[in-house]
Formats: structure tokens, C-alpha cells, sequence
């Protein structure tokens, strides 16, 4: 019997299966692990020369800073000459406030349209979502003359209502479909309780939170990073967002490659720390607001 | 929404919930665009007064010399950005995709790590690129001689030649996120009996993968193509921080975005135009709308969608 077992050795027992197998399990791996220094090798280039002093940058860029290399001075520079935390606060007060405009304008319209089939709904959805393939730069000549009419130039509720009616389209749309798998019976109970629509809607939103976290991210992400707007709306250094102000700072000390460094570097790592947060709940929202 | 005609009077409750989307939506979107459109067959006099020109404009677009040869250029480059990103960010991210679908340890931080650019300005991906690139750093030639390739390092950025190449390539780097997070929720969604059955069967996984996970993703696949499309024929940023307004060298880099912005807002020694601004926006308004179509009506319909 163990004769028997000896001379058939199972396939699994070879050693060059054995190798195969783990070769196969391995490539992934290489090529994961391969893509992943292309993506992270540029930002930290940038971050870890940024606390060099300038002959280290050039003479050893590839070499992390030491006692002797080690230097501040592209930061005290940027501090000094860029109003840093202007424009960051400009970009939380826009992001934020189109953020939870966007999710309670936008889940008041979607219960509407999930819950009454009122005359028009159809038409009206569709409308609404025309907005999510056509991107609302197009119409920048158009907004530009109505917010000089509306003196809401170089303001930042101007940029907040572009970036409500740029966000809506898909809010609405992804809102309305969760906001329908919400089920009757509770609405129903909620009503012969007495409750108002108005309280039932209150009622509902905890309940699709997942949704509205997963838009939440979407909408949020090109708000902060645009440039667009910002340039053509609101380029004041009282209203510059952290990407304008980045952007307008770099113009103007390119050849000042601490400052350079250090400025990046104050961009990204608030985002980069905010990512690495929430970055796994993040792409599960993304992922299970896909697969529902 | 016409209580007049309605039999019954239009319920508040429904008009309060829909009325400040419908209306924000209306007044900061869709009439700033339908006005733009309007504008494109206007001329902008000194004093704002608006005189009807007919398709004037669009001629002037098409065979004036200061604005032709502009215009078909930037179309072609953004032709080009488009076919990169479809050619090399497309399938690297369902390469990517299908690996961390794959299963298998670590596949979680690889794929935050892996997003991670995508979450990042475009500005600030831009300036990070010029100076790895740049030939008064070094950086990439210092890494192309460690392999013995330094003959062939170039200033990429400032080529005509290889710019606008370059640039696709670096944004290519940015959004591959995109593809690869959509591809794979599209991929992990599979259920696993389908699969299971082709490989008792004995199948590879490369033939599983192409002749059953792919053609189950196809509508995956035609959101990302659009999606793209979309992104690509509006997209500025990204040239305006590296090559400024005039997309240089040579207007080599110059694609609808830039084109649109200086049309509008002038350059150097050429003022703005606020309706020939309009009429390239209305343009790229109608290559999107031309894209959209063709994927709503050759694709969606076409392709099969499975409910999984």
C-alpha cells in the first residue's frame, strides 16, 4: 500500500509542478510589486529631496537626507512667500460646502424621483442626467458672463455653485437608485405612523450611507484638484485654492528647486495622509456602490 | 411640472425635494451651456452688444489662417492623447485589474497604493514629472545609465517630436486608477461557479480570462472607453502646468482645452474672443456629444449585459 502510494506519487508532489505553481503564484506579485515602485517612485523623489539642501539635491538626488544634507529652507521659503494656509482654507471651505450641498440637494431630488411617480418623472431624470457625460467646462463662456453679471467673480460661492451643478448630474442619478431599493414596507409603516414626507426622506438617508460616501469621494476629488475654475473664476490670491496657489507659486520660483520641492510637498502630504486614512474605505465604497 | 394643466394641483412636498437640484442644475449648467452654444453664432461687439452672424464663426474657424491650422492641429494631438491613453492606459489597468482580482496576499495594498496618484492634482503630477524628467536634475538619465541606456535619454518634454507623446503618457500614469479600479469591480463581481466549471474543464487561466471573465466585463469595458473619451477631449490641466496657454513647443502639445482657453481669453499679443471662444467650446461640445452617441447607440445596445 504505501509501495502503491510511493510510485504514484500525486501530481502535486513534483517538484516541478511544485515550482511551477509557485511561480505562477509569484508573477503576480512581480509585476504588482514592479508597477507599484513606477507609481510611488516619482512622489517620493519629490518628498524626500524636498528636506535637502540644494547642492544634495543635484549632487546625490538619489541619496536620503542626512545630518550633513539635511535642510528646511524651501519651507521657510514657501511660508514665507505663499499664504500656504489661505489657499488651504479655501480649498476645505469649497470642498466641503459642495460636498454636503451636493448630498442634500442631490438625495432630496433622487427620494423624489425614486419615490412618487408623478407626471414627468422619466423626463425629468433623464434631463438631469444629461449633465454626467457632458462635461460643464463646455459651457465656461456662459458662466463666466453670469457670474461677472451676478458679481460673483473672485468669490468663493461662486466656484461652490459650479461645482454643485458639475457634481449633481451623477449624485442624483447613482442616488436614485439606491434610494429605490430602500424598502416599501418601511415608508409605509413610517406613514401610518403619521409621519411627514419630509420626515420620511430624513428617515431614509442614514440608510444609504454607503452611497453617499462612495459619491461623496467622486465628487470630492476633482473639486479639490481642479484648476480650471479656480483660474477662470476666482484667481485672486484671496480665493486661490491649494491647486491654483500651487500652481501659480511653482510659475513664479521655478528656478528655486527647494521652494519647488517643499511646495509639492505641502500639497500632496495632507492628501496623501487624508488617502491613506480612508483609502480602504474608500475603494470598498467604490467597489460595492458598482456591484450593489 | 405644469400644475396649471394637472388635474390635481402639483404636491408640495415633491416640488420642494426636486426644486433646488432642478434649479442649481439648470442655472449654473445647462443655461450657461445652451447660452454658450447661442453665442456661437454671435459677435461680441466692444460694449457686450451681441450681433447674430449666422455660422460666420464656425468658417472663420474652420479657414481663417490665425484660426485653422490651430484648430485642426489641437484636434489632432488631442486624437493622439486619446489613442495613448486607450493603447497603454486601457490595458495596463485591466492588467492590473485582473492580477488583484487574482486574490492573494497583500492585493489590498496594492490596490490603495496603486490608486494612489490618481487621488493627487494634476498640477502637482505635472511639476513632479517635469523635474524627474528634467535634464538640469537628471534623474531619469542617472537611472537610464544604471542600465546602460543613457545614449538614449532625451529631454522628452521639450521635443516637438516627443511632447505630446510624453505629456499622454504622464497623464496615462495619473488616471490609470480609473481603468483599474472599474475593471476590477467589474472582475470580482464574477461569481465563481462561472469560472469554476473552465477550469475543471482544464482551461488556462489565460483562456478563462479572454473567453470568459472578458466577454462577462465588456460593458466595463465600454464605460471606460467613454469615460476616457470624455476626460480626454475636455482635459487642460495637465498642459496648461506643464507647457502653459501656448502648448508648446510649437504648439505641439496643443489640444482642444488650451486651444479653447486661449481662443477665449487671448495670449501674447492676441486678444480674447468671447464668441469664437463659444464656437470652439461647441465644437468640443459636439465631438463629445458625437463620442456619447456612438456609445450609447453602437455599444450599449449592442453588447450584452449579464445580470451577475
Amino acid at each position: 500500500m504505501a509501495q502503491a502510494v510511493a510510485q504514484h506519487k500525486p501530481i502535486e508532489a513534483h517538484w516541478w509542478y511544485r515550482t511551477r505553481q509557485s511561480l505562477r503564484a509569484f508573477a503576480p506579485h512581480i509585476v504588482l510589486f514592479g508597477y507599484m515602485l513606477i507609481a510611488l517612485f516619482p512622489i517620493y523623489m519629490i518628498i524626500m529631496n524636498s528636506f535637502k539642501e540644494r547642492n544634495a539635491i543635484f549632487g546625490a538626488p538619489f541619496q536620503l537626507p542626512n545630518a550633513e544634507t539635511f535642510s528646511l529652507i524651501g519651507y521657510e521659503t514657501v511660508l514665507q512667500r505663499a499664504d500656504f494656509i489661505t489657499y488651504f482654507i479655501n480649498s476645505i471651505v469649497v470642498t466641503a460646502a459642495s460636498l454636503i450641498l451636493t448630498l442634500l440637494v442631490g438625495s432630496m431630488a433622487a427620494y423624489a424621483l425614486a419615490e412618487y411617480g408623478f407626471k414627468g418623472n422619466t423626463l425629468l431624470a433623464l434631463y438631469l442626467s444629461i449633465g454626467i457625460m457632458i462635461p460643464i467646462r463646455l459651457g465656461t463662456v456662459g458662466i463666466l458672463q453670469m457670474m461677472v453679471n451676478l458679481s460673483l467673480v473672485n468669490t468663493l460661492t461662486g466656484l461652490i455653485l459650479v461645482y454643485i451643478a458639475q457634481a449633481l448630474p451623477l449624485t442624483v442619478f447613482i442616488l436614485t437608485q439606491f434610494m429605490r431599493q430602500v424598502p416599501v414596507e418601511l415608508k409605509d409603516a413610517a406613514r401610518i405612523d403619521g409621519a411627514s414626507e419630509y420626515r420620511i426622506y430624513w428617515l431614509i438617508v442614514p440608510l444609504i450611507r454607503p452611497a453617499l460616501g462612495a459619491i461623496g469621494i467622486f465628487t470630492m476629488i476633482p473639486i479639490w484638484n481642479d484648476l480650471w475654475f479656480p483660474l477662470i473664476l476666482a484667481p485672486s490670491t484671496k480665493t486661490a485654492t491649494v491647486t491654483l496657489g500651487v500652481q501659480q507659486f511653482l510659475g513664479q520660483f521655478v528656478s528655486d528647486w527647494n521652494a519647488v520641492l517643499s511646495s509639492l510637498t505641502l500639497a500632496m502630504v495632507p492628501v496623501l495622509i487624508f488617502y491613506f486614512v480612508f483609502s480602504r474605505q474608500m475603494i470598498r465604497s467604490i467597489t460595492a456602490g458598482a456591484i450593489k | 411640472m405644469q400644475p396649471a394643466k394637472a388635474r390635481k394641483p402639483f404636491p408640495t412636498h415633491i416640488l420642494v425635494f426636486l426644486a433646488p437640484a432642478v434649479l442649481l442644475y439648470t442655472l449654473f449648467m445647462v443655461y450657461p451651456l445652451l447660452n454658450s452654444l447661442r453665442l456661437s453664432f454671435f459677435e461680441i461687439g466692444p460694449q457686450n452688444q451681441t450681433t447674430f452672424v449666422g455660422l460666420d464663426n464656425y468658417i472663420k474657424l474652420f479657414t481663417d489662417e490665425n484660426f485653422a491650422p490651430r484648430f485642426w492641429g489641437a484636434l489632432g494631438n488631442n486624437v493622439v492623447f486619446f489613442l495613448v491613453h486607450m493603447l497603454v492606459q486601457n490595458p495596463i489597468g485591466l492588467l492590473l485589474a485582473a492580477l488583484l482580482a487574482s486574490g492573494g496576499r497583500g492585493r489590498g495594498f496594492y490596490r490603495s497604493v496603486l490608486f494612489m496618484p490618481t487621488i493627487l492634482s494634476v498640477v502637482i503630477i505635472g511639476f513632479i514629472w517635469n523635474l524627474i524628467l528634467s535634464p538640469l536634475w537628471g534623474v531619469a538619465q542617472t537611472m537610464m545609465s544604471w542600465v546602460g541606456l543613457e545614449q538614449f535619454y532625451k529631454p522628452w518634454l521639450g521635443l516637438e517630436s516627443t511632447a505630446l507623446v510624453t505629456i499622454s503618457l504622464i497623464s496615462v500614469w495619473q488616471f490609470i486608477g480609473i481603468p483599474m479600479i472599474l475593471f476590477y469591480t467589474a472582475l470580482i463581481g464574477i461569481p465563481e461557479e462561472l469560472t469554476e466549471a473552465s477550469r475543471v474543464d482544464g482551461a488556462s487561466g489565460w483562456a478563462t480570462f479572454w473567453r470568459i471573465k472578458f466577454p462577462l466585463i465588456l460593458p466595463t469595458v465600454g464605460i471606460v472607453g467613454i469615460l476616457t473619451y470624455v476626460g480626454n477631449f475636455n482635459a487642460f490641466d495637465l498642459i496648461y502646468t506643464l507647457k502653459g496657454a501656448n502648448a508648446g513647443p510649437e504648439y505641439s502639445t496643443d489640444i482642444m482645452g488650451t486651444f479653447f482657453f486661449r481662443t477665449y481669453f487671448g495670449q501674447q499679443l492676441q486678444l480674447g474672443n468671447p464668441s469664437m471662444g463659444a464656437t470652439v467650446a461647441a465644437m468640443m461640445f459636439l465631438i463629445i456629444l458625437v463620442g456619447v452617441l456612438v456609445y450609447l447607440i453602437l455599444w450599449q445596445r449592442r453588447v450584452q449585459s449579464y445580470e451577475l
